[in-house]
C-alpha cells in the first residue's frame, strides 16, 4: 500500500497530462457531434426529399465504418488528398463525425416524438419552418433527448481512448506508457480506470436524475 | 372573403373531397355539419392550408390558398384555427401561447403584442390565469386560451374544428359562450360542430356534408328544422335523438 501511494504520486503528473487530453477531446468531439447530429437531424425532418434522403446516406455510411477505422482515414488517409491534421484534430474530428450519426438518430427521435398537432398549431399561425423548429419544436424535444444525450456523452467519454490509435496521447495511451516504462502494470492500470470513473460516474450519476425528471410522462 | 369552387382532395386513392363549392361572407357564422368521415375537417385544413388539394380553387380575400407558395403566411394570419384537442404549446403560459404569433411571426412590439394578449385573455374569461400553463387548466379553459391565440392574430375569418368535442359536457357551454360572443362581434367564423342547438341559434348558414359533397345549405333554421334532403332528415334524427 505504502508503495502504491509513493508510485502513485510520481505516476498522477503525467497521467494528468493525458487526462488534458481525454477532457478536450471528449468536449471537441461534443460539441462538433452535437452540431453536426442537429444539422442531420434537421435534414432529415426537412420534409424535402433530397435533404432527408442525404442526410440518411451520410448517417448510415458513418454508422457502418467502425470508429477506429474513421480516425485512421482522418489521419492517415486526408493528409495524401493534401489536408493534414495535427492527431488532436483529427481525433477530434473522427470522434465528432463518429458520433454525429448517434446524436442525430436521437435528436431525430426526439423531434418526431412531438405531437403533430403542435406543428399545425404553429403552421396554422403562420410560422415558417425554420420558426416551427426554434419555437415550438426544439424547445420541447430538448427533454426527451436529454438522458440519451447524457449517455452518449459517458460512451464518447470512454470512446476518446480510441484517440491514442492515432499517437494523442491521452489517459489510457498515456498509462501505457508508463506502464511500459516502469513495468508498474497494476498501480498505473488501476489510477487509470480510477481517473475514468472519476468522471464517468458523476455523469451516470447526472444522466439517472435526468431520466428520473423527465423519462417518464 | 373566402370561396371555394369545385374543390377536390384525396389521400391515396380515397377521394375525401369531391367537388365542393362554397362561399362565405364577411361577419358570416357559417356552421359544418355532417357524420365522421364526411370530409368536414379535411375542408378547413385546406382552407388555410395545413392540406393541399389536388383541383378547384381556394381563395381567402382574392388570394389563392397555396400551401407550397410564399403568399401562405399571409393566408394564415388572417385565418386562423382552433383545433379540437386545443393544440396549445405545453411549454409555454397562457400569456405566451397567446402572443406567440404576434410577437415571432407579426413582429409586433413586445409590450403591445403583451397588452393586446392580456385584454384577450380577459374577453376569454381567463384574465387570472396569464401566468397558467396549459396543464394547469381544464379543457375548457385551453380551448379558450386556444380562440385567445387565434384572436391575437386580428384574423379576418376563424376555423373552428369540432371545439368542444374534446370536452366533458359540463366545460362545453363555457368555450360556446366564447364563440356566441365572437360571432356578435361580427367575426366570420367557419365551425364544424355537432351542437346543433348552437348551430340554430348563432349559424347564418349551416352546410351538412356527407361523402365529400355538400348534400344541403341554407338558412341554419331551414336546415336544421325543416330539411329537405332524406340523409339530412336521417343524420339530423340521430344527432338530436341519439341511440
Ligand atoms: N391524413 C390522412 N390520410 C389518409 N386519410 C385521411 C387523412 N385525414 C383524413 N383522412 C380520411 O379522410 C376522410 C375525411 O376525414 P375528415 O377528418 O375530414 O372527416 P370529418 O368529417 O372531420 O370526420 P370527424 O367527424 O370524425 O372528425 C376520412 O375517411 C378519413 O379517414
Ligand atoms: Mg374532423
Amino acid at each position: 500500500m505504502d508503495t502504491f501511494l509513493r508510485q502513485s504520486i510520481e505516476f498522477l503528473p503525467i497521467l494528468a497530462q493525458g487526462l488534458r487530453l481525454t477532457v478536450i477531446v471528449t468536449i471537441g468531439s461534443l460539441a462538433l457531434s452535437t452540431a453536426l447530429g442537429l444539422v442531420w437531424a434537421l435534414m432529415r425532418v426537412s420534409g424535402n426529399r433530397w435533404l432527408a434522403g442525404f442526410a440518411k446516406s451520410v448517417v448510415n455510411v458513418i454508422r457502418g465504418i467502425p470508429i477506429i477505422v474513421q480516425l485512421f482515414y482522418i489521419y492517415f488517409v486526408l493528409p495524401d488528398f493534401g489536408i493534414s491534421l495535427t492527431a488532436l484534430q483529427a481525433a477530434i474530428i473522427g470522434l465528432g463525425v463518429a458520433y454525429s450519426a448517434y446524436q442525430s438518430e436521437n435528436f431525430r427521435a426526439g423531434i418526431e416524438a412531438i405531437d403533430r398537432g403542435q406543428l399545425e398549431a404553429a403552421q396554422s399561425i403562420g410560422m415558417g419552418w425554420w420558426l416551427t423548429m426554434r419555437r415550438v419544436i426544439l424547445p420541447q424535444a430538448f427533454k426527451i433527448v436529454l438522458p440519451p444525450y447524457g449517455n452518449i456523452m459517458i460512451m464518447m467519454l470512454k470512446d476518446s481512448s480510441q484517440a491514442s490509435t492515432i499517437t494523442v496521447a491521452e489517459l489510457a495511451l498515456q498509462g501505457k506508457l508508463i506502464a511500459s516504462s516502469t513495468f508498474q502494470n497494476t498501480t498505473v492500470f488501476t489510477l487509470v480506470a480510477a481517473l475514468y470513473l472519476c468522471m464517468s460516474l458523476p455523469l451516470i450519476w447526472i444522466v439517472g436524475r435526468l431520466e428520473q425528471r423527465f423519462g417518464r410522462r | 372573403m373566402i370561396e371555394l369552387v369545385d374543390v377536390h382532395k384525396r389521400f391515396g386513392s380515397l377521394e375525401v373531397i369531391k367537388g365542393i363549392s362554397a362561399s362565405v361572407a364577411a361577419g358570416e357564422v357559417v356552421c359544418i355539419i355532417g357524420p365522421s368521415g364526411s370530409g368536414k375537417s379535411t375542408i378547413l385544413r385546406c382552407i388555410n392550408g395545413l392540406e393541399s388539394y389536388e383541383a378547384g380553387t381556394i381563395t381567402v380575400e382574392g388570394v389563392k390558398v397555396d400551401r407550397d407558395a410564399p403568399s401562405i403566411t399571409a393566408v394564415r394570419t388572417q385565418v386562423s384555427m382552433v383545433f379540437q384537442r386545443f393544440n396549445l404549446f405545453p411549454h409555454r403560459t397562457a400569456l405566451e401561447n397567446v402572443v406567440e404569433g404576434p410577437i415571432y411571426v407579426k413582429r409586433e412590439a413586445r409590450d403591445a403584442a403583451m397588452e393586446h394578449g392580456r385584454q384577450l385573455l380577459e374577453r376569454v374569461g381567463l384574465a387570472n390565469k396569464a401566468g397558467s400553463y396549459p396543464h394547469e387548466l381544464s379543457g375548457g379553459q385551453q380551448q379558450r386560451v386556444a380562440i385567445a391565440r387565434a384572436l391575437a392574430m386580428r384574423p379576418k375569418a376563424i376555423l373552428f374544428d369540432e371545439p368542444t368535442s374534446a370536452l366533458d359536457p359540463e366545460l362545453v357551454g363555457e368555450v360556446l359562450a366564447v364563440m356566441r360572443l365572437l360571432a356578435e362581434d361580427g367575426m366570420t367564423m367557419v365551425v364544424v360542430t355537432h351542437e346543433i342547438s348552437f348551430a340554430r341559434e348563432v349559424a347564418d348558414r349551416v352546410l351538412f356534408l356527407d361523402h365529400g359533397v355538400i348534400v344541403e345549405e341554407g338558412k341554419a333554421a331551414e336546415v336544421l328544422s325543416a330539411p329537405k334532403h332524406a340523409r339530412t332528415q336521417d343524420f339530423l334524427r340521430r344527432v338530436l335523438r341519439p341511440i
